[in-house]
């Protein structure tokens, strides 16, 4: 039970409200100046509102930061989220967590994370670009969560046609295909499965593996699936998200091409990335597209600042890429999951589900028992299923006891072991130790605690 | 429309009602008296609450129209089978009747049809009083509080039952509210039950006075309501309808130390200064009637209090006072309560509301593009709540007046017909002449008595949920 204050309640807070409430054991208070926003968050979710700016004390005071535990300041202002939280420390004793996008501010964050007192800075731009950059350097994925500090990826991606995996059982992998890898998870259509090792796979289905790096190559390899990651992309769109991933590419050595409309823009980012080529261009004229060479280019990017635009022009881009290239979409905004799931968009990134799963992890692992810590959490499997990584701290009822004699939760899967530097994808007589890293898959909502998979 | 949700909560309230009425069963054990009518009708509501909350549906979400739909039907509904006691023990014959006295006691009205309740057994007094209790704070406020209705929308029903022109929750969670309501609730029923054991009123008594009190209804246990108590007892009895008739955020407020913010408000302030000046006024005019000062300040004190807050208890005959204090009274009968407290009537901040409405009116005829910010409480009000006040106040009177036209069809004179309807639609029981203190509802035909109840239910409710539902638009999916 927490005392959360959220202020500003754009697409970020109210995606927040929505999952902090779904949690159902926090006291949310929202904030906002728009006083129609607040109304309707208030009658649509069960929480309380406070018209009035977040940087005002008399405003914080009304919404009870004596007693709040945790404020999240999401509103679209940096300045003004910063100087929240600055207050927020001030007038109460909560911990603070701020939403900070421009670059410039970004860079010397921990410089003044401290003397602000915040807990956590976020950046939902800049982790949009890195999961991204993560999928473009294994373009066959059309989602990557990693975990461990990287060790240790979910890797989505779907069965073609012809695949060696259509009609096989999960419980075959291993012995046919010689691979040391888990299925955690399928899609098909509209559904979603945590399977069972008799489960039949089919060309066309959505299958999310946990492995590590070169365990998940391999069986890539085997597989017959591509697994190089693309030498070129093209973005459309430079706004903030652009820098961000531009900046991850060009460290790793992938040529970047930026068209962008805005011509101070255009410059600002020839200075920042010498090595780019920046096209100044309205991205959403095809002609500037074919002439650009997106029918050659091996992937495609679109981070303009209107969904309906990036959808139209990934369409575009797929036309004319025949299939071929990579394509990831930036959705910011509009909601209608299950319609943009149908048009086959290859990776669509959503940023504010990114924001959503750090504060929501952040928010689950404060409340948490001595015993384990949650370090990472991601949605998978379509926002259906969760993933989320603990460190076992103590001994408790789930450590040095064979798996297969535990009585664990329906739904629920431990996926991966991770112990000193080795991945251990965790058969029957495996054990949890304490010094682990265990990453567990569910359908179920609420883990906080490695030992929530118990019965 | 989620009729599948709807049903559910209702099936809720039902299992609820026939919970609440083996408190009566129990009294009727102790007593003696014949427990059949209590017995059948809780299993009718259980059976049928049962019936209806066994399967929970998938799509627990209510929105606006489902939260007014629900709570319109939720008070038809408990009425109707909270009257079968009455019906089935015979105590009162006529169901119509029957439902009169029910729907008076769970809108905490306290007018009666009973001509004499010396003959009428105790434990049906006792549920008659206890229907004062449920229905002060709110049948689904209860079950907001206490049972498994999740979701968002749970709001709209504490909207669509609590009182005043603008609900706002205490603290973010909507059972949080309303479980703190019904700690307030339960604290005064308390402490007005050990108040008046110590004044030496048997447990009985005691208990259907407080439910009468707290619950401001105004059902006694005797044919001269509160005439017969000590000095000590009616003093009692006074501070606890006055204080039922504040506003519950302001005790929540002073249970948080926030002695400030609860003293500033703009509604309780006005409101006690109504009762003592109106009290002062009265004292004055009818010092005659009584021996001394003293008596005619308890006196008025007493009956400013139960008409303002809606209860409708007396301690003298007011019908028999000078034309100037009846005069207040009836007006009284209609400013009513505070806005969140278990009293009726219009309510204090609607008629601050219209007040400040009609200076800015005035104001923007002299200035015409002069801007005007309508304050409450120091905040500015929105324009919205405004218009929603304006409307309820027309609504009221179109409603006020037809029911009007339609009970003088029975041919009694102006005052008991004009007074009748007031004293039901705010909820206070007790009117004036024919619908005296010291008279009661029982000579009124049975279109009537239904129109009557139908005024009760649309004062307790105000006026919306129960229109709403007679709105095709709600229906249409």
């Amino acid at each position: 039970m927490m005392n959360i204050i959220l202020v500003g309640c754009g697409k970020v807070g109210q995606k927040l409200v929505e999952q902090l409430n779904e949690e159902n054991e926090h006291n949310i208070t929202v904030v906002d100046t728009r006083a129609e926003v607040v109304k309707d968050l208030t009658g649509q979710y069960d929480v309380m509102g406070v018209i009035g700016s977040g940087a005002s004390i008399e405003t914080l005071e009304e919404a009870g930061v004596e007693k709040a535990d945790l404020l999240i300041a999401v509103t679209g202002s940096d300045e003004i989220n910063l100087l929240t939280c600055l207050i927020a420390k001030k007038a109460g004793n909560c911990q603070t967590i701020a939403r900070v996008r421009k670059p410039e501010y970004h860079k010397e964050i921990n410089l003044f994370k401290e003397d602000l007192g915040l807990e956590m800075v976020i950046n939902p731009e800049q982790a949009a670009a890195r999961e991204m950059a993560r999928v473009l350097s294994f373009p066959s994925a059309i989602q990557i969560d990693s975990f461990s500090k990287g060790r240790v990826e979910i890797l989505k991606f779907r069965i073609p046609e012809d695949s060696v995996l259509d009609q096989l059982r999960i419980m075959e992998i291993g012995q046919k295909l010689d691979c040391d890898i888990l299925v955690c998870g399928v899609e098909r259509g509209e559904d979603a499965f945590i399977p069972r090792g008799d489960f039949v796979l089919q060309a066309g289905d959505a299958i999310s593996i946990v492995s590590n790096l070169k365990n998940g190559n391999d069986f890539f390899k085997t597989i017959g699936i591509k697994t190089n990651r693309v030498k070129d992309t093209m973005i459309v769109g430079g706004g903030d998200t652009a820098y961000y991933l531009a900046k991850l590419l060009l460290q790793s050595g992938i040529h970047v091409k930026i068209i962008e409309k805005n011509l101070r823009r255009c410059e600002e980012l020839c200075r920042l990335f010498p090595k780019a080529t920046i096209i100044n261009a309205d991205g959403t004229d095809n002609r500037v597209l074919l002439e650009e060479g997106v029918e050659h280019a091996e992937s495609f990017v679109s981070l303009t600042n209107i969904d309906e635009e990036n959808i139209l022009l990934s369409l575009f881009a797929k036309s004319q890429m025949k299939g071929k290239g990579k394509l990831i979409t930036k959705i910011n905004r509009i909601a209608y999951d299950e319609v943009i799931r149908n048009l086959d968009l290859d990776t669509t990134v959503y940023p504010k589900n990114i924001t959503a799963e750090y504060i929501v992890r952040f928010v689950r692992a404060k409340k948490n028992s001595m015993d384990s810590n949650m370090e990472t959490m991601h949605r998978i499997l379509n926002q259906k299923a969760e993933a989320l990584e603990f460190k076992i701290l103590e001994s408790s009822e789930v450590t040095d006891i064979p798996l297969e004699s535990l009585h664990i939760k329906e739904n629920t899967l431990i996926a991966c072991i991770s112990r000193g530097g080795k991945v251990i994808i965790p058969r029957g007589r495996d054990m949890i130790l304490v010094g682990d890293n265990v990453i567990v898959v569910t359908t179920q909502a609420g883990f906080g605690d490695i030992r929530d998979i118990l019965e | 429309m989620n009729y599948r949700m709807i049903l559910y909560t209702i099936g809720w309230v039902l299992n609820a009602a026939g919970a609440c009425m083996l408190l009566p069963l129990i009294c009727a054990i102790i007593y003696g008296e014949p427990v059949g009518a209590f017995l059948v009708s809780i299993a009718v509501c259980m059976v049928i609450g049962i019936c209806l909350t066994c399967k929970a549906p998938k799509n627990k979400t209510v929105y606006a129209k489902e939260g007014f739909t629900i709570v319109a039907f939720a008070w038809i509904i408990i009425s109707m089978f909270g009257a079968l006691p009455f019906f089935l023990s015979g105590t009162i014959p006529n169901y119509i009747d029957a439902l009169f006295e029910t729907v008076s006691g769970f809108t905490t009205t306290g007018a009666s049809i009973l001509t004499d309740l010396d003959v009428v057994p105790r434990s049906m007094l006792f549920w008659r009083s206890f229907t004062h209790w449920i229905g002060g704070m709110g049948v689904l406020v209860f079950l907001v509080a206490f049972l498994p209705l999740s979701g968002g929308g749970n709001l709209h029903l504490l909207k669509a039952e609590s009182t005043g022109p603008s609900v706002s929750k205490l603290v973010p969670r909507v059972r949080s509210t309303a479980k703190i309501l019904y700690g307030i609730y339960l604290l005064f029923t308390l402490m007005e039950i050990l108040l008046l054991l110590l004044g030496g009123m048997p447990l009985l008594e005691a208990l259907t006075i407080t439910f009468g009190t707290v619950g401001t209804g105004g059902f006694g246990i005797r044919n001269s309501s509160a005439v017969e108590y000590s000095a000590y007892i009616q003093i009692v009895i006074t501070i606890f309808m006055i204080a039922c008739g504040v506003d519950f955020t302001c005790y929540y407020l002073l249970l948080n130390r926030q002695w400030k913010t609860a003293l500033r408000s703009e509604e309780v302030r006005t409101y006690l200064g109504i009762v003592l000046v109106s009290t002062v006024l009265i004292s004055l005019n009818c010092r005659n009637l009584f021996s001394d000062f003293a008596e005619a300040f308890r006196h008025s004190i007493f009956q400013v209090g139960s008409v303002m807050t809606t209860t409708g208890f007396m301690t003298s005959d007011f019908d028999l006072w000078p034309e100037f204090s009846k005069a207040i009274l009836v007006l009284l009968m209609f400013v009513g309560a505070c806005a969140g407290s278990t009293g009726g009537g219009i309510k204090v901040s609607r008629i601050i509301i219209l007040l400040k409405s009609i200076f800015k009116e005035t104001k923007i005829a002299a200035h015409p593009k002069s801007t005007h910010q309508i304050t409450f409480n120091k905040r500015p009000v929105a324009h919205e709540t405004v218009r929603a006040v304006n409307v309820f106040m027309i609504s009221y009177l179109a409603i006020f007046a037809g029911s009007f036209l339609i009970i003088s069809l029975d041919n009694f004179d102006f005052t008991t017909n004009f007074t009748a309807v007031a004293a039901t639609m705010n909820n206070i029981g007790p009117g004036l002449a024919g619908v005296g203190p010291t008279k009661n509802f029982s000579g009124y035909s049975d279109l009537s008595t239904l129109v009557l109840t139908f005024n009760m239910l649309v004062g307790r409710l105000e006026i919306f949920p129960l229109l709403v539902i007679f709105s095709p638009h709600v229906w249409r999916r």
